[in-house]
Parts: structure tokens; sequence; C-alpha cells
């Protein structure tokens, strides 16, 4: 990039005539987070390619051409949000927690269902499902509500308040049905509490109700007759604990694809992959892409992928640290809390340790709502990054 | 973390730099679990994955074999296959929301004149046996459904249509009874291991000749492994491995096809219940046996309507029982042939003795009288037997009434005992002697009364307490006929490849012999003769003018709550006869009145297709 400038002396990045890249503002940009977020994506395309040639009739690339695309304008919005900066969402916070909540509600009016559940807008060009957009948005108005409340009321006070402000969308989320995504925002909602520093005796409390609301959701109240989940609901988070040879089975699903992942051993087997080539494993392209890859590619290939996620979530964790304000170190807590969850939820299912909940794979799998939406998380990674660099240098980007 | 000084971004607070320790330290065990369960997966069990994943992905499909054909004697098709179309559900392919599920199988129960109930029913017991199995709810559907199911198949996920072959029976109702029928094996037949290997739905002979030879009939049904998803579906290219069904092999029975035909036109005239059979008396072989009134054996290829379970399992005139080998009835004067052969053999009775008949028979202050009230006098066997004088068998009766001899011979001729017929549900029948009597009457039953010279003389004539079958009297006659081999009947004659390749063939030995004069057989026969076809015997007006010297007996049986049974049993040619036929008519009356016309309905088939064709192949009949 500077090799047409290469008469002049190598330029500072504080020099009057900044080049391309320092225009650009990839100097301040965290290259490692954005790579292996690009990674992930490009190799959910190639994985899409060879896995799902025969599942539309007529055109082999239709998922292929569609994750593509939303690869590239989620690698834009990361971009643009880049340039943007991050503290003005903090100044939205209302504006947004209404904006997240009025479009998850709107979603019972005007939605798409599917399945049997509402989640999406019928968009012309894709569907649209706000509540995954929607992850981004609670952590950006949360962090916000917790920096500006710092101050008012008890400890106690604060923390209803943020377990009601987080719990409130969530519970929205949950009546779609939509119970795995639920299930993300009440984790980014405890992720910002803890980055915010709430009491370790609060944490406990939270955690004794959750175990008792367990147990009365799925124990108490089938047996009084009010149950709470839906059939199938309660069915997928405890098929893992009893595998089944039943087709129609939640425990049959998970278990083929354990034997799925299991079968790649350590190379994979490539084209001759039965498993996930033969709709042994349901939903191959979204919720069980982790088991195609693991069939297809093996330790190896299911390692690497594995191995980007660690990368992912260490840069967003070392972010956390960098960031110039409380804002950004809650924002990035968040967004780090909710790739987390959300990896280990979905590959663990994956891998038969953890209940089917319909969490997707981070930019793995297929979808552009849940593909924007986590490349809009690390655009405001990117953000938080690029605002503590040039604080450091003393120097605002524009 | 590490990080260079010039990267270090505001001061965090203690606080928070424990916080966020712990929870990277929370991210690493984390992943580090992912880790591990994926080397375990992997790594460490793949192999045990891997075979599942191979077992998982192959399926194996049984084709199903047509049966053989049933052909006749001289190779004329009796029963055949057609391909036809089977309607069958798919449990895993119905909706799986229960109200869409109900709706669709209400659907279905119309669309096969069913019922929702019966369909449910018919679903469970098949998934029972075989579970996730395509149910089959009704064969032989018509193109318009199959055309319909097409065009609405949104309406119909999980219905499939299959060919499979259905038994033909291009003759109808011909020879029902000997064919049998076949249908889908039941639970108890499963465990039998004449069946094993075979499949719940798969289809085996259930009556007649179509159950006894089951196993040449039915085919092995063909393997094909495939590679399958998830649902069963074939993959494109998938397939593996394909072995072709093999054809059951075919049966050729003794049946002859006009003899057949002639038999059962005979009895449908008379339109009364009856049966006849037709053997060869040197061989056993049966040439005819039917039943009337009869069925329809494709019936059986379908699910039966009420209405149809009605006329046939629920009919008082019993269709689908053969009364040719399971009637059980008195035979009338029939009889008098065995009676005869006893007398002369244990030496009551010679070829010249002559005894008074004077119209009645008086025992113990009991008068048994002649048929008809007649008289005729003075007799010798002879005329004896070509009147079917009474009084002169009720004497014999009377002389042997406790020696057992007519017992004896009528138990060595096959009366009351098993024949060893290849057919199923043949029945023993009864032969009254002293000692059944007699320990009836201790333990207080058949009115209390020890056997008594009386019981002796309604044997001598085939009445009282006698229970038999046209089978079981061919026998009888045969055996005389040929001179003491008590034949074993078969209608199993050999069985071929497709190629006409005879693969196995069925020549029972008789099943013992009984020795008898050679003189007394020749009395006896020429008294039937004289039966049939001198002037005055009691079959004359029938046989009179028929041109091949036969030897024939009538018989009237009297059975109580009955009209009088008409009996006749004829052996052709006499003297040396080749065939016995035996034909009873219930309430039929005389013996002469309608069994007789029959019997030579069906000699003249006989005669007609043996003087036309006896210099063909098949021509040379055993004798």
């Amino acid at each position: 990039m500077y090799a047409t400038r290469a008469r002049r002396a190598r330029p500072e990045p504080f020099a009057v005539h900044p080049g391309i890249a320092e225009r650009l503002g990839l100097p301040y940009m965290d290259g490692t987070l954005a790579v292996s977020a690009a990674a992930l994506v490009a190799f959910s395309v190639f994985t899409l390619a060879q896995a799902t040639k025969q599942d539309v009739p007529g055109s082999p690339y239709y998922y292929v051409d569609r994750q593509a695309i939303y690869g590239v304008l989620g690698i834009v919005a990361m971009y643009l949000l880049t340039r943007i900066d991050y503290s003005r969402f903090r100044e939205l916070r209302v504006g947004i927690y209404t904006f997240l909540c009025l479009s998850i509600s709107l979603v019972f009016v005007f939605g798409f269902a599917a399945r049997g559940s509402r989640r999406s807008f019928e968009l012309p060009f894709f569907s649209f499902q706000p509540s995954e957009l929607g992850k981004v948005l609670l952590v950006l108005a949360l962090a916000g509500f917790v920096i500006d409340g710092a101050r008012n009321g008890s400890e106690w006070q604060r923390t209803v308040r943020y377990l009601c402000l987080g719990l409130f969308p969530a519970a929205l989320v949950f009546l779609q049905p939509d119970l795995g995504t639920a299930l993300v925002y009440g984790a980014i909602t405890l992720a910002v509490m803890y980055v915010g520093g709430v009491r370790w005796t609060h944490f406990a409390v939270i955690g004794a109700a959750f175990v008792a609301m367990t147990v009365a959701v799925l124990v108490v109240a089938p047996a009084v007759g009010t149950p709470v989940l839906k059939g199938y609901q309660e069915q997928r988070l405890t098929s893992f604990l009893h595998p089944s040879a039943d087709p129609s089975d939640a425990g049959y699903q998970q278990n083929q694809a354990k034997i799925a992942i299991g079968s790649g051993e350590k190379t994979g087997r490539g084209d001759r992959a039965t498993q996930t080539r033969l709709n042994f494993v349901p939903e191959r392209h979204t919720d069980f892409i982790f088991a195609v890859i693991g069939e297809r590619y093996g330790f190896i290939g299911a390692a690497l992928v594995l191995s980007l996620y660690a990368l992912l979530i260490w840069r967003a964790l070392r972010i956390v640290t960098l960031s110039k304000n409380s804002y950004g170190t809650l924002v990035a807590g968040g967004i780090a809390g909710m790739l987390l969850f959300q990896v280990f939820v979905n590959v663990g299912m994956n891998l038969g340790i953890m209940p089917i909940t319909g969490i997707p794979l981070p930019l793995m799998s297929y979808g552009g709502s849940s593909v924007l939406a986590t490349f809009v998380a690390v655009g405001v990674l990117q953000s938080i990054h690029m605002q503590a660099r040039l604080s450091q240098k003393g120097r605002f980007a524009w | 973390m590490y990080l260079r000084s010039d990267e270090r971004g505001p001061a965090v607070s203690r606080r928070l730099a424990l916080r966020l320790a712990l929870f990277g330290g929370f991210a690493v065990a984390l992943f580090a679990v992912l880790f591990l369960r994926l080397w375990l997966l992997q790594v460490l069990d793949g192999e045990k994955y891997l075979a599942e994943a191979k077992n998982n992905r192959t399926r194996s499909f049984l084709t199903s074999a047509p049966r053989g054909k049933i052909l006749d004697r001289n190779g004329k098709v009796l029963v055949a296959n057609r391909t036809s179309l089977a309607l069958q559900v798919n449990p895993r392919k119905l909706p799986e929301d229960p109200a869409e599920r109900h709706a669709e199988l209400s659907r279905l129960a119309d669309l096969t004149h069913s019922s929702l109930k019966r369909v449910r029913r018919t679903m469970h017991e098949e998934l029972k046996l075989a579970p996730a199995a395509p149910v089959t709810l009704r064969r032989d559907v018509g193109h318009y459904l199959v055309y319909y199911l097409q065009e609405n198949q949104d309406r119909f996920p999980g219905v499939e249509v299959q060919r499979v072959f259905v038994r033909a029976y291009p003759d109808g109702t011909l020879a029902a009874h000997v064919l049998g029928t076949v249908g889908e094996i039941n639970e108890e037949e499963l465990k039998d291991p004449r069946y094993k290997g075979l499949r719940p739905g798969d289809e085996i002979g259930q009556e007649g000749a179509e159950d006894t030879y089951d196993r040449y009939l039915r085919g092995r049904p063909g393997l094909t492994r495939i590679q399958v998803d998830a649902l069963g579906e074939p993959t494109p290219n998938g397939r593996l491995v394909s072995k072709p069904p093999t054809p059951g092999d075919n049966l050729k029975l003794s049946i002859e096809k006009e003899v057949q035909e002639a038999g059962e036109a005979g009895l449908a005239a008379k339109g009364l219940p009856g049966a006849f059979i037709t053997m060869d008396v040197h061989t056993g072989e049966i040439l005819g046996l039917g039943s009337f009134p009869t069925f329809e054996p494709s019936l059986f290829t379908r699910p039966l309507t009420q209405v149809q379970v009605n006329e046939t399992y629920n009919n008082p005139s019993a269709p689908l029982t053969d009364r040719a080998i399971a009637g059980l009835y008195p035979t009338g004067s029939t009889f008098k042939l065995i009676t005869a052969m006893a007398a002369l053999e244990s030496g009551v009775l010679t070829p010249s003795r002559s005894i008074y008949d004077g119209g009645a028979f008086t025992v113990g202050g009991e008068s048994f009288q002649n048929a008809g009230g007649a008289s005729y006098g003075s007799l010798t066997l002879v005329p004896a037997l070509q009147v079917s004088d009474d009084v002169f068998f009720y004497t014999l009766g009377y002389e042997m009434w406790d020696t057992g001899q007519l017992q004896h011979w009528a138990h060595a001729l096959g009366i009351g005992r098993p024949t060893g017929i290849d057919l199923p549900g043949a029945v023993e029948g009864l032969l009254p002697t002293k000692k059944w009597r007699d320990e009836l009457a201790a333990e207080g039953l058949a009115e209390g009364r020890p056997w008594s010279a009386g019981d002796n003389i309604q044997l001598a004539t085939g009445q009282g307490d006698l229970q038999t079958n046209p089978l079981q009297m061919a026998i009888a006659y045969a055996t005389v006929a040929n001179g003491g081999a008590v034949v074993t009947p078969h209608v199993g004659k050999e069985v071929t490849d497709a190629a006409g390749r005879v693969l196995k063939e069925f020549a029972p030995p008789p099943r013992r012999h009984v020795k008898m004069n050679p003189a007394n057989r020749d009395v006896i026969l020429e008294g039937l003769h004289e039966a049939a076809q001198t002037p005055g015997g009691t079959s004359y007006e029938v046989f009179g003018g028929f041109p091949i010297p036969v030897a024939g007996k009538t018989g009237t049986a009297q059975r109580d709550g009955h009209a009088d049974q008409s009996w006749y049993i004829v052996l052709a040619p006499y003297p040396n006869p080749k065939i016995v036929t035996a034909v009873t008519i219930e309430e039929g009356g005389f013996g002469a009145e309608s069994a007789a016309p029959v019997a030579l309905d069906i000699l003249e088939a006989y005669f007609h297709k043996h003087a036309t064709a006896s210099a063909g192949p098949n021509g040379g009949s055993p004798g």
C-alpha cells in the first residue's frame, strides 16, 4: 500500500497527509478480530457449498450465494460501525431499547410464521428476524442504563432494574416462541451486570432463583397441569439426557449429530459423509452446521473452527480491557458474553452435552439476520478498539 | 493478559480486573470442555461412530416374489397371479399434528370404504409387528383411486402406492376348496417354524393346496440394499446390492379340470348342499373334488366387506366348508359294499347263500323295514346288491352284531379314521363300535343305552351313529376295487419350475394293505354292476344307457331333522375300475334321484376326455 509512495519518507500515522490505510482507519482496527470473523463466515460459505448442493432442487448454490452475500454485507456493516463512535449509542439508549422492544413486538402482528412460531418479517429480499439484531441492541441499551443508573438507588434496586430491563425483551422473544434467543438475552443481561460490578451475593440469589424456576417449569408446572414450555421445547431441553431411536424425537437428532461428528474421526469423511449428507442430521445448514464440519473435515476442521471462535472471544475480552470508557467496557463485556454463550451452547448441543435450544452458531449457521447481527457486534467491538487507540494517540478521528 | 505499554488503556480497577480474569478463565474452561469432548468423539471413539454411521445409511428392502401358479394335471392354469396396486401408509411421513393426522386418516378411510377405527386398528396392529414400516391399508385398489391420490398428493402425505402380486382365478370359483386361499401371515403363524424367515405382511397359503404346498408355491423375496437418507428415502444412485426375487414354483395338481367342472356344474344344478370326489383307485390321485355351496377365492385377495363376511363366514350353508372331506354324514346303502365284504371275509356269508326277505327284519321286538316297503323274497348277494335289499343286509348286520367283524372291516377300509389327504380340514368321522357305545353308556351319554343288535343292523345299511364323508367312502370303494391297497388320497401331483422341469413328484404310497379274497371282490363288483346297468338295478335308469360298464351303488341316508340325503358311489370302468366317484347331496332324496345323475355327468366328462385324448400325452392314466 505504501509502495506507491516509496520515494517519500515512511509516513507517520500522524502525518498531515494521511495514507489510504490511515484514511480507512485500518491501523486502528483489531486486525485479528476482523480476520477471524471473516474467516469464520468464509468457512461457513465453503462448508455450505459442499454440503447443501442437493438441498434446494435446481439451485445447488442457494444457501451458498445467500450466505456469501450476507457475509459481504456483514463485513461492510462491521466496517461502517468501526467509523462510528460507539459512545453515541449510550446517549441513544432509550431509543434503542424502545426500538428493540417494538421491533420484537411487531413480529407478533406482522410476522411471518414458520413452524409455529413468529420470529421474522418477510422482506422482499430476505426474512428479517429482529430478535437477532436485538441481541446487539440489548447490549448497547443495557450497558447505557447500567452507566446511567450507576448512582441511582440501592444496589438491590439497581440489580432488579437491570434484570427487569434485560428480561423484558427476553420474555417477548420467549413468547414468539423462541426459547434459544431468549436464553441468549438472559446471558447478555448477566454478562453486562457481571462486568458492571453487580455483587456476587446478588448473582448467588439470581442463581438460586434460576434453579428454582427451572425446577418449577420442568417439574412442577407440568405436574399441576399448567405447562409453561411447549411440549417440543421441554423435550428438546431434556433430550440430551436420554438419546432415543425414534427419528421424530429430539434425542434422536442429537444422537445423529453426535454420530456425524464422531464418524468424521481425525481428518473427516469429505464427500463420503453420509450422516449430514443424507439428512440423518436435521437443520444441517443452520443449528447443526458444526456436525457437518465435524463429519466432513474431522477433528482438524472442527478444532480449527473452535480455535477461530476462541480467537474471536479472546479479542473481545481484550477489547474489554482496552476500552477508553466504562460504557465500552460494558458493551464489549456483553458482546463477549453473548458470543461465548452462543458458541458453547450450539457446539455443546452438536456434541451432545447441551440441550437442543435452537441457538445458531454465530457466523457459521446459515441465516442473514444472525450473520449480520454478529458482524454488527464485531463492528461495535472494532469501534471500541478504534476509539481506544485514537484516544491513546491523543487524537480523535472525525 | 499482557499488554504492551503503549496499548494499555485507562487503568482498570482491581475489582474489574479480577472479574475479567475470572471471565477469561471461564471462557478457557468452556473451550477446554468443547475441545475435550470433540477429541473424545472424533479421535477416541471415532471408529465406533463411523461404524454406526455406515450402519445407519443402508436399508434392506425385500421385494415380494410372486407365488407359483397352480395347474391342473394337464397344465391348465387354475391359479395365476396378476399385479395389483396396494395402498400403503408410511407412518413416519404422516403429519405430526394429531388433528391433521386424524383428518388424513379419516379421508383415507372414506376412500378405502373402511372406517377410521378400522384404519387405526390395522395400523396399530401392523406397527406393533414392524415398527415404522409402511402399513398396507388396502390391496388391489383401482386405478381411479391411484389417480385421485396422485392429483391430491398434498392432502395425503405419507400415502404410497405399491405394486404387489395378487392371486388371480381365471375360472372363478372352480375348485375353490381344493385350491384354498392366500392371506397375510398372522401373529401366531409368524412363530410357527414352518414360516421361519417370513415377515409381517407376507402372504401365505391359508387353506387348501395353497396351504399344504405353501413352501413350494411361496417364492423367495428379493433383497435390495440401498442407501437411504434419514427418512428412509432412497438416495440417487444409492443402490448397493440387488438380488431379484425368486418366484415360487408351480404346483401341478392331479385335478382334471373337465372332471372338476362337470362335478361342480352337476352339484350347482341341483342347488342343494353337497359334495363329490373323483379319485384314481390305484394311486389315490384326486381328479376332482368339490363342495357346494362354494365361494370366490378372489374375495380373500382384499379385505372383506361386512356383507361378504356375512355371506361367507356367517352363512348357515357354510360355503367355506369342504363337505367332501369335512362333511359328517350317514351313508345309507352305499355302506353295503363294506357290509358285504365284512360278511364274505368273515365267513358269515358266501356268494351262494340265500337270505329270505319278507319285507321286514324283526329282532327283540324291533322291526326294520325295507325301503319303500318292498319285499324281494329269497336273495343271494348279487341280486341283493342289485336291488339294494335292506333285509338281506339287516340280517348280516344282526349276525355280526357282537363279533366286531363289520367294524373291523369298515375300519380297515378307512371309515372313521384319518385318510392322509393333503388338504387341511379333513375330519376323521365316526365309526360306531360296541366299545364306543358301551363306554358312552357307562358315562350316561348317548341315551345311556349300551350297544345292541339294532345298532349293528343300522350300521350295516349305513345308518345310525355312522358319520363319514365322500372322501372316506371313495377310499373304501377304491380299496375294494384295487384288491386291497388303501390309497393315500392327494391333490398334489408335481412341482415344476418356471421352465416346466419337474422338481418333485408326489406319489404317496398306500397307507396300508388289506388282505382280501379276489373272488369276494369280484362278486361284490358284479352286484354293483348289476345295480347300475341291468334292468331292475337301483340306478339302471341313470346308468343303463351309459356305454362304459360301471359298478355303482346308490344310498339314501336318513338324517335326523333333514330330508333324506342322496348318495352315489361308482367305480368305472367295470370290471377293472380306474376311478371311483362318490357324490352326496344333502336332502337330495333317493340316491338315484339326485346324486347318481351328478356322478354320471362326471363319468361322461372323464371318459369323453380320455376317449378323445387316449392317444395324447396324458392319455395313459395309471391302471
